[in-house]
């Protein structure tokens, strides 16, 4: 087998091609395989040029691949679009008979699909379907694993719905079977488990619901509304009110009032949503209320790329909200990641009464990757407010209270003997308006400097990859962190490290400090423009970095766009 | 049972003397008491204004947010904690200006909540502009040739919003107030009570004497019926002449807590959280 094989599905937006493209990277994984699947997706419902991107590999697999094995092209845009991202033997299906293309060449594979899914399923609709027969019988899977899967998938539809899903698949298969004699793309079927198959954001659902979550709240935006389809699917399950929010404005003040009534509570949006929450961070801040907010970037400013991929929020994140509060900012790069950094943001957040934000992007949010499976016995979940049993007898409480530590702890209304009273303007201990001068020094101090000191004693450590003996250190945070180990690890011998920030706030200067001792080259590798991961370090660390490899387009790293940009810069 | 110091508060209060307010607090003070409420299991919430300041002065549980967003905070706890009785203390720029979208889609939400809203018909807090309320022609310091908007008639809105419990009272009838409060408190879902409310120092217009010529208690009327939608429309919408205070519309329906089955249930802030087993639901993902 091939180390990687690339395969794109490309057609108009409604052409079912994730669908079957989930469907496929179930089969693969089922089949012991590693599997990264990625969405370039257009705003549009219909229409338009779409590809699902995935790739199949032996060894663990983090980030696509550029150039493609094959492409199925479900229309004649996809052709020409594709065409010059093919490897040197890719291969690329397409419907002669549904629309012409005068060129010849050998890539090029024609196959009556869309007259398959009319004869065998009724209707055009079902060309996805026999895109899935193309590839499995390609990689020369068997036919049995595409009938489960299809039935798994469907398997809330009618029954006839699935066969002709099936019956237009085997058809696609079978001709295959009858007109491509190469073995090129076969995979090996490997017996070992791959894991988990999941995208970033449902990864991000998974966490929170283990970590307690009960309360949520967003307005839809993408990238980010996957994490709201992915609670509401298990809402009834696990008890989780999900409430789609009139505004992200009213998002972040309902999570303040459900975790001010000690409901573990989280929002999420992307930039231009977060920008109206920003107040209520704020507020979340001064009542010392715990907080969980994703911002599933996008390239901005205004409404930028809707349905892709960027990092530029780094800066906006760190400073966002009126005033100086302490806040902790994570950036999950991969699934686990994403899972674990969730539980520990709702940790984090209710023990310090902090916000937390979950940085992550469209790239992150709708890729699929198998993972280990997680290991739920190490997770403790832990509640810091003030039980009910514990409660009862408390009948002399203040909300903000001058402890050592700089925490106050929190109770509940009605949970107490007590009232609580909670104040956005400066207030004291009790929580009543002051503009005593003093009060306001300790309640800054209090809010800012404990509770800073107290998070940077709690960060998330640097990922390194690599660094012994190596010539030139590439830093990234978040869903970049796929393309740089992919990268390092092809890049092997050319003395290339990196190091991957899953958290970037607190920054971990120390640590960085550490690492960054004596090395010879620094890049950072950032999907943004401005290169603000370097100045972060430049800011926290003083140490500048020997230059940037940035991108902007609104699509992700991959390892052969990484490699192209080190060899151009002449770092390899 | 709880008496009416049970729910003094020793915060000084800020308001003009003569204020609107102070009627308004001591009427709310009246109703939580008649209705034997424990000051601990009631949570007032408010955004910025002066009838924002107004939870300060009441003994009971408080969170005082940000400007216009008093009611996702006050839906939202009253979700988590269901046990508490939520009210909001806003006023008209808070609630009408400021939050409107937030008015209008709580109506739609139906949580069990009251909210009151201290209707000066101007801004105090930032010195005497133009409210959503304010009459058109009144004339401030930046409305200097009379505000040319049209006032937003809230109850009218309230009713085509099919808000179940539509009140207005005016802050110098204390125990018809108190009465109103009460009765939205005990309705089931969203409760708005506007309340008119002399602005003592910047409104010259509606003063305590404007008002005394013009407001009458609808429901000493025994032929008006408050649950005949058209004619509390047409109720709500007098005004220069004669203003109808009291129940205007109520409509019993089921609450947000009822449809999305949080009342069969035990309060939100319950739930066990910290051993939720996901391990079924990681078997999707094999």
């Amino acid at each position: 087998m091939k180390t990687v094989i690339t395969i794109k599905i490309a057609g108009e937006a409604g052409q079912g091609m994730q669908t079957i493209g989930l469907v496929l990277c179930r089969i693969f994984k089922k089949a012991g395989l590693n599997i990264f699947a990625s969405q370039n997706i257009m705003s549009r419902i219909r229409g338009g040029n779409n590809v699902f991107e995935l790739s199949i590999s032996v060894k663990p697999i983090h980030s696509c691949r550029q150039y493609a094995d094959i492409v199925i092209a479900l229309d004649k845009s996809s052709v020409s679009l594709h065409r010059k991202n093919m490897a040197q033997d890719g291969l690329m299906i397409f419907d002669q008979e549904k629309f012409k293309v005068t060129e010849t060449n050998p890539a090029l594979f024609h196959v009556p699909f869309y007259a398959m899914a009319s004869e065998k399923g009724g209707s055009e609709m079902f060309v996805s379907a026999s895109a899935c027969g193309i590839i499995a019988s390609l990689t020369r899977l068997d036919f049995d694993s595409v009938a489960i899967e299809l039935k798994n998938t469907f398997s809330d539809k009618q029954t006839d719905v699935i066969e002709k899903n099936i019956q237009v698949a085997k058809t696609s298969f079978d001709f295959m079977q009858n007109n491509f004699q190469s073995n090129r793309f076969a995979v090996i079927k490997k017996k070992t488990d791959a894991g988990l198959l999941m995208s970033g954001h449902e990864a991000v659902a998974l966490g929170a619901i283990k970590a307690g979550l009960k309360f949520y709240s967003a307005y839809p935006m993408s990238p980010s509304t996957t994490i709201m389809e992915n609670l509401s699917r298990y809402a009834r399950q696990f008890n989780i009110v999900v409430e789609q929010a009139e505004d992200e404005l009213a998002a972040i003040n309902m999570i303040i009032g459900a975790s001010f009534n000690g409901v573990r509570s989280m929002c999420a949006t992307s930039g231009g949503g977060f920008a109206l929450m920003v107040e209520g961070l704020s507020l979340a801040a001064m009542t010392e209320t715990p907080v969980v907010i994703v911002d599933a970037q996008r390239p901005a400013p205004a409404t930028g790329f809707p349905t892709r991929t960027e990092q530029a929020d780094l800066d906006y994140l760190i400073h966002a909200g009126h005033g100086e509060f302490a806040r902790v900012i994570f950036a999950p790069g991969s699934n686990e990641e994403a899972f674990y950094l969730t539980q520990k943001s709702f940790q984090l957040s209710e023990k310090y009464q902090v916000p937390v934000l979950i940085m992550t992007d469209q790239h992150l949010a709708d890729s699929y990757s198998n993972n280990k499976t997680f290991n739920l016995e190490k997770i403790k979940i832990k509640r810091f407010i003030i039980s009910k049993k514990d409660s009862k007898n408390i009948t002399n409480y203040k909300r903000y209270q001058f402890t050592k530590s700089g925490i106050s702890p929190q109770a509940i209304p009605s949970w107490i003997n007590d009232c609580i009273y909670a104040d956005s303007d400066e207030h004291t201990e009790e929580g009543h308006i002051t503009e005593d001068a003093s009060i306001r020094i300790k309640m800054v101090e209090k809010r800012f400097y404990k509770k800073m000191a107290l998070l940077s004693k709690e960060i998330e450590n640097p990922v390194t990859f690599n660094l012994k003996n190596a010539r030139t250190i590439l830093i990234g945070f978040g869903s970049t962190y796929g393309a740089l180990k992919d990268t390092c690890v092809f890049l092997k011998k050319e003395k290339i490290g990196f190091i991957h920030l899953p958290q970037v706030w607190p920054f971990p200067a120390k640590k960085m400090i550490t690492i960054l001792k004596n090395p010879k080259k620094i890049f950072t590798v950032e999907n943004n423009a401005g290169g603000q991961l370097a100045k972060l370090i430049r800011r926290e660390t003083g140490i500048q970095v020997n230059g940037s490899i940035l991108k902007f387009d609104g699509r992700p790293f991959n390892l052969d766009i990484l490699v192209q940009s080190l060899k151009e810069r002449r770092i390899i | 049972m709880t008496e009416f110091k049970d729910f003094l508060s020793n915060d000084e209060i800020a308001w003009c003397p003569g204020c609107g307010d102070f009627g308004i607090l001591t009427a709310l003070k009246k109703s939580l008491v008649s209705l034997g409420k424990n000051p601990h299991d009631i949570l007032l919430v408010s955004g910025i204004g002066q009838a924002a300041k107004l939870p300060h002065y009441i003994k009971t549980n408080v969170f005082n947010g940000l400007h216009g967003r008093a009611l996702p905070v006050a839906i939202a706890a009253k979700i988590a904690n269901r046990n508490l009785t939520v009210i909001v203390t806003t006023g008209d720029g808070d609630c009408y200006g400021e939050g409107g979208n937030h008015l209008i889609h709580n109506i739609r939400r139906n949580v069990d909540i009251t909210v009151i809203v201290c209707d000066n018909q101007i801004y105090g807090l930032t010195k005497g502009q133009a409210s959503p309320t304010t009459d058109q022609g009144v004339e401030n310091k930046i409305q200097t040739n009379g505000v040319i908007l049209e006032a937003l008639a809230p109850l009218e809105m309230a009713i085509a919003l099919g808000c179940g419990f539509v009140a207005r009272g005016y802050s110098a009838n204390g125990e018809h107030l108190a009465w109103l409060i009460s009765e939205g408190i005990k309705h089931k879902g969203f409760s708005l009570i506007d309340v008119l409310q002399p602005c003592v120092t910047f409104n010259k217009k509606n003063t305590y004497e404007w008002y005394a010529k013009r407001v009458y208690k609808v429901n000493d009327d025994a032929t008006y019926n408050f649950t005949d939608k058209c004619a509390a429309y047409q109720k709500a919408a007098e005004w220069h002449d004669k203003i109808p205070i009291g129940l205007i519309y109520k409509a019993d329906k089921d609450s947000y807590e009822d449809r999305s089955g949080l009342n069969s249930k035990p309060p939100l802030n319950e739930e066990n959280t910290e051993q939720i087993d996901i391990s079924g639901l990681l078997e999707k993902y094999k």
